[in-house]
């Protein structure tokens, strides 16, 4: 009855076909994930990086009468279609603001506009064939070159793609996860403590923690409308500003660090509570100078974790207004912000070639936040990790 | 501003009265010691006492203050309320102090309060779930005056273009009427989802199996994390990349084709969107297969069943309910999911099965609906939550269903990392 | 003390043969099923299992004893190779079934464990209904194919495993609604669905209560007139009973091997008489 060896490897030669098909094809499958990851950041990187570099013209200033009502006047005729109108809009402003100018002349390296941009890095551009011969002078006698972009880092957004910049975007990003955090973290750490430590295991406990799953899983975009309907409409918070994003946000974040903080909270064994209750401390003092304690890595990294994904979100803060146009860097919580994500939005949204460029620039800043947040997250899990 | 004042003013106070209530206590608290009676707490417990004493009331009666003039416009003047906190204040911070004495267990009296504090940081997240509820329910029920509801879930034509016109009381004057059909936008959700689910749950579950049975523990430590960089990418970018990358990809290959694709196609947002939902699949997936116990493998293996067998007639099977939950969760995610849809996805409500046309989204319209200049009552304004709220209910039953699958799994396997 | 006098019994000891029992058993059947010799395995560096040497018979029963940790288990997962699981094993020496070298490189590993089934300490059912846990491998082997040869295979496999009574008329309800006794004679019917030579038994009773361990002795006594049984046992009562033939293991090496009968009245060794005495274990 029984078979033999060489009969059952016989059967068994088509099975084990199958069997290593399964292993290729899955790791067939892990390998295209990553390979989408690759692909990804690589076009990110073709993309944004040369928005940290802009065209820059060397020209003569000359602050004559003209100058101080008409920027253009102040300098050559020829080189001034290469110069960008954010810049010869200034020169009035300069010399109001510094009447000895008048009649100096002086040398600056000063943004070209976007157009001549595009055709240095050799992208499409509008430039007319006169035009390009003009630049490729210039270039040719070292007046045209491009250099490292400082205005994309130290302004705000602009409708000129050459003058617009990310740090109006990112003060507002910094004040919003500041509102974010200074709501979320306390609420979310006392929610978890609650739960995990004194909670009674009735009914309203149960509804509480099936409630924070849920609300872990509901649609970013329905916190917008809760902020839009609730602290808008109702509380009268203003539009737009990193108070109300920052609120709709911590909402949002709540969940992240409650269940970070229970995680944490649940590692830490009972025996470290039994200890702290034998020596005759109360449920409130173990969890202070005990528990607390020693959970509080595990609850940084749940926060940090929890604001990297704030940070990204943008449907939210799109319904509660915040991808104004912000030329400005804002200082209040109150007025009108925007946050990089929303710029970005905003700039993908620009028709004109360069602001792709700016966009994935954009977009390559906020993602080296991103990845330095959750690197230090994952830094601090494993140099606090505990094994009990 | 003269508000803001107040209020600064206000603060400062609070804060004079509690600072003082401290020290106080914490003299009166150690002199009392000092005298060599046994005291039931600690001289800083007293003080603490003093502390919650003073500020609880008068931050409780301001806080229902301004509710009451909030929610039921009572003219209450903000200088009045703030005094009167202020008095309050002044009260407890007497009732403090005359509490400092040996007899009193002011410990556990600061734990009370300590612990209906946390229960109500606990409350918080359910009255967001309210807030989310009441905030969507009021707003659709308004819509769903004006129009029917049978007409919102039933109708195929999504024209709210003269809405807002009705709103400003000239209804006469536009052309048609605005028709709130939700089936198209439905229907480009549906497509959207689909599209992604078919790219997410197929390499997301592979790339599961492989890491959990076939890869090598260095491999599988390194996937992981690698796999939920995929989940960390702020949506934002994705829909940028749909749009500027993958959208113009899509047009030439089906160009290639002799097809003809919108740049809107709904392929772009759906590929990408599945890439998005990868690790969120994947993640689940491994730990669910993970915690299969391995006395299932063994007993399969040890019947003469290869590797491959093992997994798909054994493992996979007892997963299952861990699976189908991760799909789950999922599909809700996809259909929640706003910024690619809205980067790359059309706007024209569109009814259609082919994917190479543009179609657009319910979050799509949401956004549309609430970015625009319109007047908050008009009726395209209001059908951004009739929206929401099928969404809610959507995502929400999505959601306790794949609850409800993982504790099953829970349940059976007796796995608590879950 | 009690070591030093043991090793002395043992190094006096006298066998005709390495790896067969001291005093054979004139009424069992003495054909050769599985052949170990000078099998050697390690965790790592650490050896579990040395130099062992053992002839065992077919159709009879065979229980290994011994202390916990003493590599009975490991060696019962050494004949069909179980231990390839683990990563860090490390195995040299022979194990030889029907002529072939079980762990020679040629070998599949799926085809040997094909022979040689295995039922575990924990029943563990697969998450199908009753019918197609026991069908299930004999489909996967192309021992049967058309519906009635499959639901023949099914009542014949339940009937020798003893279940049929019970599930016969619950035969598409999920094998894990079953109680545990059931459940671990469901699991023995899965492997001699297959057909086996040999069958493994890891502590198949530890986990289950009084009565369904006297179902499964039971069934041992009868699966014996078929299959070789390999049983691993906590229990000395459990292997006088069911045991023809009893391997003492004691720190990764068999100390004795015997019929069952003259290891339990008398030991060769020290060792063996004082652990089935109950002086340790």
């Amino acid at each position: 009855m029984s078979h033999s060896f060489d009969e059952i490897s016989a059967q068994l030669r088509g099975r084990h076909r199958k069997s290593a098909r399964l292993k290729w094809i899955s790791m067939g499958a892990l390998g295209l994930a990553g390979l989408f990851l690759v692909l990804f950041f690589a076009d990110m990187l073709n993309k944004g990086l040369p928005a940290f570099q802009q065209a820059y013209v060397q020209v003569e200033l000359e602050y004559n009468e003209d100058a101080a009502s008409m920027g253009r006047a102040a300098m050559d005729p020829e080189v001034s279609r290469v110069v960008s109108r954010s810049f010869e809009r200034l020169i009035p402003g300069m010399i109001r603001d510094n009447p000895d100018l008048l009649g100096t002349t002086e040398q600056r390296w000063v943004l070209t506009n976007g157009d001549v941009d595009q055709y240095l890095k050799g992208h499409r551009s509008k430039l007319s064939e006169a035009e390009r011969e003009v630049v490729d002078e210039l270039v040719d006698s070292g007046q045209v070159a491009l250099k490292f972009n400082t205005t994309f880092f130290s302004r705000g957004d602009s409708k000129m793609a050459e003058n617009a910049g990310i740090m109006a975007a990112a003060v507002g990003t910094v004040m919003t996860m500041l509102v974010t955090l200074a709501i979320a973290f306390p609420i979310g750490v006392m929610t978890a403590v609650y739960l995990e430590e004194f909670a009674p295991d009735n009914r309203l406990t149960q509804i509480i923690e099936i409630n924070i799953n849920n609300l872990a899983a509901i649609p970013s975009i329905l916190f917008g409308l809760l902020g839009l309907a609730i602290f808008i409409n109702f509380f009268g918070v203003p539009r737009s500003s990193p108070l109300v994003g920052g609120m709709t946000l911590a909402l949002m974040t709540l969940p992240v660090i409650i269940i970070a903080t229970r995680t944490a909270l649940r590692s830490v064994p009972d025996s470290i509570r039994h200890a702290a209750f034998g020596v005759g401390c109360s449920r409130w003092q173990v969890v202070r100078d005990h528990v607390l304690p020693l959970a509080m890595p595990g609850i940084m990294t749940g926060s940090i974790i929890g604001l990297a994904q704030a940070m990204g979100e943008t449907a939210p803060l799109i319904i509660v207004g915040m991808v104004a146009f912000i030329p400005d860097v804002g200082a209040s919580f109150t007025q009108a912000a925007t946050v990089l994500p929303a710029q970005v939005f905003t700039w993908a949204g620009e028709p004109e070639r360069a602001f792709v460029e700016k966009t994935a620039g954009g977009i390559l800043v906020l993602l080296s936040i991103l990845i330095f947040l959750n690197a230090s997250a994952v830094i601090l899990r494993k140099k606090f990790e505990r094994r009990w | 501003m003269q508000t803001n004042h107040l209020l600064a003013m206000f603060s400062g106070v609070l804060l004079l009265l509690g600072l003082i209530a401290f020290f106080l206590g914490r003299a009166k608290a150690a002199r009392v010691r000092a005298n060599g009676t046994a005291m039931y707490a600690q001289p800083d417990q007293y003080a603490w006492f003093a502390v919650v004493a003073t500020a609880g009331p008068a931050i409780t009666v301001g806080a229902v203050g301004a509710f009451l003039m909030l929610l039921l416009g009572a003219n209450i003047p903000t200088l009045y309320l703030l005094a009167g906190s202020l008095v309050i204040a002044a009260i407890g911070l007497l009732v403090g102090m005359s509490q400092v004495k040996p007899d009193f267990h002011a410990r556990q009296a600061i734990e009370r309060v300590i612990r209906w504090v946390l229960v109500a940081a606990a409350m918080i997240s359910i009255f967001t779930t309210f807030g989310i509820l009441f905030s969507i329910i009021f707003e659709a029920l308004r819509f769903f005056q004006m129009h029917s509801f049978w007409d919102f879930i039933t109708g195929t034509v999504w024209n709210p273009g003269a809405s807002f016109l009705a709103a400003a009381g000239r209804a006469e004057e536009g052309g048609s009427a605005a028709q709130f059909g939700s089936v198209p936008l439905f229907a480009g959700t549906f497509m959207i989802t689909g599209i992604a689910m078919l790219v997410a749950i197929p390499v997301g579950l592979l790339s599961a199996i492989y890491m959990a049975e076939f890869a090598p523990q260095r491999v599988r430590t390194l996937a992981k994390p690698t796999l939920e960089v995929l989940a960390g990418i702020p949506t934002v970018v994705y829909g940028f990349f749909a749009a500027i990358t993958v959208a113009p990809i899509i047009v030439n290959v089906a160009g290639a084709l002799g097809l003809d694709a919108s740049f809107n196609n709904a392929i772009a947002p759906g590929l990408v969107m599945g890439i998005m939902i990868i690790p969120f699949i994947s993640s689940l997936s491994d730990d669910v297969i993970n915690a299969v116990p391995d006395s299932m493998r063994q007993g399969s293996l040890a019947l003469g069943m290869t590797k491959g067998e093992t997994i798909r007639d054994v493992v996979i099977p007892a997963a299952l309910p861990g699976i189908i939950s991760a799909s789950l969760l999922a599909v809700s995610r996809a259909m929640g999911e706003t910024m690619i849809v809205v980067m790359a996805a059309g706007m024209r409500p569109n009814l259609t099965a082919n994917p190479l046309e543009d179609m657009t989204t319910v979050t799509v319209r949401i956004v549309a609906a609430l970015t625009g200049d319109l007047e908050f009552e008009s009726a395209e304004t209001l059908s951004a939550f009739a929206l929401g709220l099928v969404l809610f209910a959507v995502t929400l039953s999505l959601n306790l269903v794949s609850v409800l699958m993982i504790r099953r799994f829970r349940e059976k396997y007796r796995v608590n990392n879950l | 003390m009690n070591i030093q006098v043991a090793e002395r019994s043992t190094a006096s000891m006298s066998r005709p043969e390495s790896g067969q029992p001291v005093t054979r058993n004139t009424e069992a059947n003495h054909e050769l099923s599985i052949r170990v010799r000078d099998l050697n395995l390690w965790y790592g560096d650490s050896q579990a299992l040395k130099n062992l040497n053992i002839d065992l018979y077919q159709k009879n029963v065979t229980a290994l004893i011994g202390p916990s940790g003493c590599g009975k288990s490991t060696f019962l997962r050494c004949l069909n190779r179980m231990n390839d699981l683990i990563p860090s094993v490390r195995i040299k020496g022979l194990v030889e079934m029907d002529g072939h070298d079980v762990n020679a490189p040629k070998m599949d590993e799926v085809a040997l464990r094909r022979r040689v089934g295995m039922v575990f300490q924990k029943p563990n059912p697969f998450p199908k209904s009753i019918y197609d846990n026991v069908v299930y491998a004999p489909r996967m082997h192309d021992l049967v194919s058309r519906k009635p040869e499959q639901d023949e295979l099914v009542e014949k496999a339940l009937r020798d495993a003893g279940l049929w009574e019970e599930v016969k008329d619950k035969l598409h309800q999920p094998g894990t609604s079953l109680s545990g006794g059931q459940q671990q004679r469901l699991c023995i019917a899965r492997a001699i669905a297959v057909q086996p030579d040999v069958i493994l038994m890891d502590e198949p009773t530890s986990a289950l209560d009084p009565i369904s361990t006297a179902t499964i002795e039971d069934l041992m006594d009868r699966l014996k007139q078929k299959f070789t049984i390999i049983t691993v046992t906590h229990n000395m009562q459990q292997a006088a009973r069911v045991a023809d033939y009893t391997a003492f293991f004691h720190l990764g090496e068999i100390i004795e091997y015997n019929d069952t009968r003259t290891m339990f009245s008398n030991p060769a060794t020290k060792k063996a008489e004082d652990y089935i005495t109950g002086r340790y274990g």
